[in-house]
């Protein structure tokens, strides 16, 4: 398969751009919602226009009533997110919680609500400040005719306004998922708004019970579903990331054409062209990367685990680098909150702690290569 | 689909039964390389053999036409060819600045017969081409070049000098940047010139470097008659032919980014870094950068193939794969110690990877140096203003 969009997949981008750009824009959505303090930091009606638009199922089987499409289109529409910083349960829902539930009796429960813009999934995976998901320490133990869940986890995005929340935990047969519905006993969810204006969530799970049949797959089988969920999220992740560094630096050359200091514009100082050429190739590179991770996780290849390392790492970096030089390129502006260029900022370093950071995947991929 | 299966299945049956077993073990170094030539060196039967059938079959250059000593193959053909060798570690059978760089710039830019006579010999591997671009006073400002090259009416006359010649020494013919207008703005009279190293008034001197290697020449030319079919392109307009020329070496030189390797560094490395964390760290994150650029190289081959990369894009890889390269060799020497330290030792294969190491400081100047590409890359791809 060559390393770029197909002609279909060229329509669906053309088609994302349009609608994210004039809907999803920061003035209407991002701003909107963060100005008049919404306690779920995204628009329920823009998540509906995606379900008629088809994005919301993209990775759902046409036999579950989706589009039967992959994590390259998925990613097509989170690079458009990226790029106009759109927040929407897109990443968590229609991406990651999708993909835990392929192939579960959970996905007849779940799916009609994420095809129609209904629902709202979340997961719970973090326990700690950074994503150590070996390291999940949350218990399950059997109760009546299911479990009952104990202990806490944090940077849950949209956990406040979630319908359900995936939650790993280990059972006594080891990591386990379930789906945990808005409203349970004995969950206490705290909603937070972060830095970038989107609200995570703390829950704290005091014996929540839960019903066997709220369980992802099999008891004891959540490394599987785990590794579909991360899989699906660091990708999309990264597609989000690459909209996200890209869309800076647009912005930033475009302010190089446009500013005029001792008589120039500034775009004509080498110093300053050199920052912008180094920058479009780190951004060229990680966009190649996220679609060669996103291929070969369609293609369900046996190296796409060390593609998804390398492109959330990468795209990560590249992302982290356009935004600092946006700001810095854009001056004293660049600081205020009339400008985008800020915003750029705190949305790259939300999304390169969600799922793992360029340092946790660069050592993923060393241990991944044994050493 | 169907097809290319039987293409892949045929591919690698032929290979299997073709390539010798030494030519699917990993070259030790430069030296190992095939280049063919009017007076081949070769090091073994093995080599020979496996440039001979992969030239009788047209892979030496899988794409170009049939009709000039190609294989005809088509984009996606071309393709799996290449992974059905990299599958068996099958090594390059002709390395040849001819396939790489004077090629592509006479398919578009040749005549008819200049395409049939040289094409066809670089495709055989018979004559052994070198490039006749910079000079002493013309190095990043390459336009500036003054070697002169007078029309004498039945013939060329050229005089000057050239320097940084790759293996001028050993090259049957050069390809060659002529200043044929000392009058027009340095770009409009500019020609390019093919002619034999065995002229007379040619002469040649090979340049010491700090690796001890010597692949670089000063190229001198006193009287040195040309013929007049052998320019290509229109006179005057060579600049156009260097400049596409120069993508092409761009894009050669970015694909040393990869340094032949086909895994992991560390992996490479893993004993050395047992013990020392700062160390595996860098390598590691080398490690997310070589292979992210290893997809940037194939997304930009299949852009290529497909007319859709941008026609300043080799410059930007050219900038990337040979700071990757360097990067590369410092982890190297990093991991080795004093080990690699060791300048002339049999156990250091004769300072073998020192000597690597300081070569590859030359990948980000030769070609057009890191800063040349990035003007390049802010100019023409970013738009920025100014001269």
């Amino acid at each position: 398969m060559p390393l770029y969009l197909n002609e279909d997949q060229v329509m669906l981008r053309d088609t994302a751009r349009g609608f994210m750009a004039d809907e999803g824009a920061i003035s209407k959505q991002l701003r909107h919602w963060r100005d008049i303090d919404c306690k779920d930091g995204f628009g329920h009606a823009l998540w509906k226009q995606f379900a008629e638009l088809g994005f919301n199922g993209i990775l759902i089987d046409e036999a579950d009533g989706g589009l039967g499409l992959g994590h390259v289109e998925a990613g097509i529409v989170l690079e458009e997110i990226g790029r106009n910083l759109t927040p929407s349960p897109f990443l968590t829902s229609a991406v990651a919680f999708v993909s835990a539930l392929r192939g579960t009796a959970l996905r007849e429960r779940y799916f009609p609500g994420i095809l129609s813009g209904d629902t709202v999934a979340a997961l719970a995976i973090d326990e700690e400040p950074k994503h150590r998901p070996e390291a999940i320490a949350m218990r399950a133990v059997r109760s009546g005719n299911g479990f009952s869940l104990s202990g806490r986890k944090q940077f849950v995005v949209q956990g406040a306004s979630a319908d359900v929340t995936l939650v790993a935990a280990q059972s006594d047969e080891g990591l386990t998922l379930f789906a945990v519905e808005k409203g349970a006993g004995g969950l206490d969810v705290e909603g937070v708004r972060l830095a970038d204006s989107s609200i995570g969530a703390r829950l704290t799970f005091d014996n929540v019970a839960v019903d066997a049949d709220a369980v992802v797959g099999e008891v004891g089988g959540g490394e599987a579903v785990l590794s579909r969920l991360l899989g699906a999220g660091r990708t999309g992740a990264a597609a989000e990331l690459v909209g996200v560094g890209t869309a800076s630096m647009d912005m930033t050359v475009d302010y190089l054409k446009q500013r005029k200091q001792f008589g120039k514009l500034i775009g004509e100082f080498q110093a300053l062209q050199f920052r912008a050429a180094h920058l479009y190739s780190e951004l060229e590179i990680a966009r190649a990367a996220t679609l060669k991770a996103q291929q070969l996780l369609d293609e369900g290849s046996s190296d796409a685990a060390t593609m998804i390392a390398v492109a959330k790492a990468k795209a990560g970096r590249a992302s982290t680098l356009a935004v600092q030089e946006g700001v810095q390129m854009h001056g004293g502006i660049g600081m205020t909150d009339e400008y985008d260029i800020g915003l750029y900022m705190k949305r790259d370093r939300v999304l390169n702690e969600l799922f793992g950071d360029a340092g946790y995947h660069a050592d993923q991929l060393a241990r991944m290569k044994g050493y | 689909m169907g097809d290319l299966e039987t293409f892949r299945a045929e591919t690698r049956a032929w290979l299997e039964v073709n390539c010798p077993p030494e030519m699917r073990e990993p070259m030790r170094d430069e030296s190992d390389a095939c280049w063919g030539g009017r007076n081949p060196s070769f090091k073994s039967e093995a080599q020979k053999k496996w440039m001979e059938v992969m030239a009788a079959r047209g892979w030496t250059v899988p794409d170009w036409p049939k009709e000039y000593g190609g294989g005809g193959l088509s984009a996606a053909e071309t393709k799996i060819l290449k992974q059905e060798m990299a599958r068996i570690g099958a090594r390059n059978p002709l390395m040849s600045f001819g396939i790489s760089m004077l090629g592509p710039a006479l398919l578009k830019y040749g005549n008819e017969e200049q395409k049939k006579r040289f094409l066809t010999e670089i495709a055989l591997g018979q004559i052994r081409w070198c490039q006749g671009y910079s000079e002493p006073g013309a190095g990043s400002d390459l336009a500036s070049l003054q070697t002169k090259c007078e029309d004498k009416g039945d013939h060329w006359l050229v005089n000057g000098q050239k320097v940084w010649t790759s293996y001028a020494d050993k090259a049957d013919w050069i390809f060659c940047l002529v200043r044929t207008d000392t009058q027009a703005p340095k770009h409009q009279g500019i020609s390019f010139l093919l002619f034999d190293m065995a002229s007379p008034g040619v002469s040649t001197k090979p340049i010491l470097l700090i690796s001890g290697y010597s692949p670089f020449c000063e190229t001198f030319f006193d009287d040195v008659q040309v013929p007049k079919d052998q320019l290509v392109g229109e006179l005057n307009k060579g600049w156009d032919v260097a400049k596409y020329l120069l993508g092409h070496e761009r894009e050669m030189i970015s694909g040393m980014g990869l340094g032949g390797q086909t895994d992991s560094l560390g992996a490479a490395l893993s004993e050395a870094l047992a013990d020392d964390p700062i160390l595996r760290a860098d390598v590691a994150r080398f490690d997310v950068d070589a292979m992210a650029f290893r997809a940037m190289s194939e997304r930009f081959i299949d852009e290529l193939k497909a007319g859709q990369a941008h026609p300043a894009q080799p410059s930007m890889m050219k900038y990337a794969g040979t700071e990757l390269n360097k990067a590369r060799h410092e982890l190297v020497m990093a991991a080795g110690g004093s080990n690699t330290l060791e300048w002339e030792s049999d156990r250091s294969k004769k300072g073998k990877s020192a000597r690597e190491w300081l070569r590859t400081k030359a990948n980000s100047i030769e070609g057009g140096t890191s800063e040349v590409q990035l003007g390049i890359v802010a100019k023409r791809i970013l738009e920025l203003p100014g001269a």
